[in-house]
């Protein structure tokens, strides 16, 4: 008995939705960080040349294959793979699209607990009087969760626990609880990012103090926009313009097929898919170059926000900037801020839920409470370490592995299968069919030739990573018959745990060299349950073909 | 603000924000496909029409 197929209940909302499982935390905490680091404003041209190469053809590419699997009945990337390609072992490259989202889900629903507990605390006045050292200290007493920053014991799993009921309660509700989400948080984010972007903009030098008497958020813009075209020479810009291209679209993740499935053939794919990759752009090149950075240097001057510039200023500095701002506007810029981040958190949480929701329905018939809650309960049993062993690394292995490799891995092979097994005759006709806007021809060969490479690329550059990430240098190197040093961050070192055990070689302390050692007890760990949710799918995967096979549905 | 960061500022995210609103502009303007297609939300107009 098969459980009843859902449909989107408008195109905005589709769009909506979509653009929300793209729009992350990343838009806002990654992406102006990644700016600075390489170039300032000269980063924005081989970011928008990556987008336009690369991001753009994997949304076609994505919305395509899913409304192709659709119309056969598949809505996760298993069957959709396989209802395009002949082959039984191809539906195992489909794995990828309900483990990731899994794997994900458990670390990333933490991320989007701590907006939770911080837009609470901005509301219960608990950073108010905090230092900037105070409010830093205190995400880190947060995250080690034996200390309680209310009262509530074991605060931060309370929090962590609430937030997956949330996401589980809301998929239990279906397409029509995404979507319903997707229409009131993606205005909503908007809305806030646009009243904090006019903030920063305003600034200027009023945020200026005793200690930093330079403070003026026009030199974290003017950082951020001057372009250093001698950065375009650096393979290193380019990497990791491609990589947050990548990052960015949650493309490789399974989550657009599984949305795109419950388009009808005939309806628009091209026209949706730009669309919503555009509004993603929108949300990050606009929005999220005007919030952090300026708000940072207008109060702690451009020299702090190049020394520290990363992810944990959203946590450890934000809340501070905003105290700045009065009592009554610091609450409503951390309810707006927090707010923000976690309904960009929230519909992209959410999209994780769906590809094994589909697939539970398609293969084994089961309803939209019993995939919800299957779904929460082992986001749950993944996540909990993630939260009880985050100091240990367990959170960054995940993120490492599913939420970076298994990303680039899964973009690579449906694009090679896309492009060369289905093949671009096929592929161009389903990203034509139906569509509401004329796509430039040149696009056929950009799938067909320019994607794939630059997809081989990256995923050579993750494995062969080089030392301290100098890709020029270590290119002439290379060429100069000096070989090739890697970096303790590429997949095969990274495999090795080389950069713990180099720094276990170095210690002298017993007590550290023991932390150390147990930090690799911890990882392995990791691993050991992430190996253990790929095996569990490819083997539902074996069993729903199985059925398939005795229901005479299987495909050769 | 130095000029240079401004233009390239102003440049670059007029052109997403003037692709953004012409997309989205494309998408609430185009007319609705013949039922059925994917959403629900206009399908009781349609058979009210149908009626």
């Amino acid at each position: 008995m098969t459980a009843k197929v859902e449909s989107w209940g408008s195109r905005v909302g589709l769009i909506l939705a979509m653009a929300g499982n793209a729009v992350g935390l990343g838009n806002f905490l990654r992406f102006p960080v990644q700016a600075v680091q390489n170039g300032g404003g000269a980063f924005i041209i081989p970011y928008l040349v990556c987008f336009l190469l690369m991001g753009i053809p994997l949304l076609f590419i994505e919305w395509s294959s899913g409304r192709f699997g659709g119309k056969f009945g598949n809505h996760s990337t298993p069957y959709i793979l396989d209802s395009m390609v002949k082959g039984r072992l191809l539906k195992y490259i489909g794995v990828f699209g309900i483990f990731t989202n899994i794997a994900v889900v458990a670390y990333y629903c933490y991320i989007e607990s701590w907006t939770m507990s911080y837009m609470f605390h901005s509301v219960m006045g608990t950073f108010s009087g905090m230092t900037q050292a105070e409010v830093s200290a205190f995400f880190t007493s947060y995250v080690d969760i034996g200390h309680s920053t209310t009262g509530i014991p074991y605060e931060a799993v309370v929090f962590y626990i609430i937030c997956l009921l949330i996401n589980t309660f809301i998929l239990s509700k279906g397409l029509s609880g995404v979507e319903k989400v997707a229409k009131i948080g993606m205005p909503l984010l908007i809305l806030f990012g646009v009243v904090l972007a006019i903030k920063a903009l305003t600034l200027g030098t009023s945020g200026a103090s005793e200690q930093f008497p330079d403070a003026n958020a026009w030199d974290g813009l003017n950082f951020l926009w001057t372009p250093q075209y001698e950065s375009l020479w650096d393979l290193k810009v380019w990497m990791a313009a491609a990589g947050q291209i990548f990052f960015t679209l949650s493309v490789g993740m399974g989550t657009i097929h599984c949305y795109a499935a419950y388009v009808k053939p005939k309806d628009d794919i091209a026209l949706n898919s730009v669309s919503a990759g555009f509004m993603n752009e929108f949300v990050e090149v606009v929005l999220g170059s005007l919030i952090v950075i300026p708000i940072a240097a207008g109060y702690l001057g451009l020299d702090w926000v190049k020394e520290n510039a990363g992810f944990g200023m959203a946590f450890q500095t934000m809340p501070y900037l905003f105290q700045q701002w009065g009592e009554v506007l610091s609450v409503v810029a951390g309810v707006m801020w927090f707010g923000l981040l976690f309904f960009a958190g929230i519909t992209s949480s959410l999209a994780m839920g769906t590809p094994w929701m589909g697939f539970m329905r398609d293969e084994f018939g089961w309803g939209r409470n019993k995939g919800a809650w299957s779904f929460g309960a082992m986001a749950l049993i993944l996540g909990l370490p993630t939260v009880i062993f985050y100091q240990q690394g367990v959170f960054d292995e995940y993120d490492y592995w599913a939420g970076t490799v298994s990303l680039v891995v899964f973009a690579m092979l449906e694009t090679i299968l896309f492009s060369w097994i289905f093949g671009m005759d096929k592929g161009w006709r389903e990203i034509t069919t139906g569509a509401d806007i004329k796509v430039p021809n040149i696009y056929k060969y950009i799938i067909k030739y320019v994607t794939p490479l630059m997809l081989i690329i990256i995923f050579l550059g993750s494995l062969f990573k080089p030392l301290n990430n100098d890709w020029s240098g270590n290119v002439s190197n290379l060429l100069s018959g000096n070989g090739w040093n890697l970096d303790n961050g590429s997949i095969i070192k990274t495999i090795t745990h080389a950069g713990i055990h180099e720094q276990i070689a170095v210690a002298t302390d017993a007590t550290q060299i023991a932390a150390l050692e147990d930090k690799i007890f911890y990882l392995n760990m990791a691993r050991f349950l992430l190996v253990g949710l790929f095996i569990f799918i490819s083997l539902l995967v074996f069993i729903a073909y199985k059925k398939r096979v005795k229901e005479g549905r299987a495909t050769l | 603000m130095n000029s240079t960061a401004l233009i390239t500022m102003l440049l670059t995210q007029g052109i997403v924000i003037s692709f953004t609103a012409f997309f989205f502009y494309k998408v609430l303007t185009t007319p609705p496909r013949q039922e059925p297609d994917s959403f629900e939300d206009n399908d009781e107009e349609l058979a009210r029409k149908n009626d």
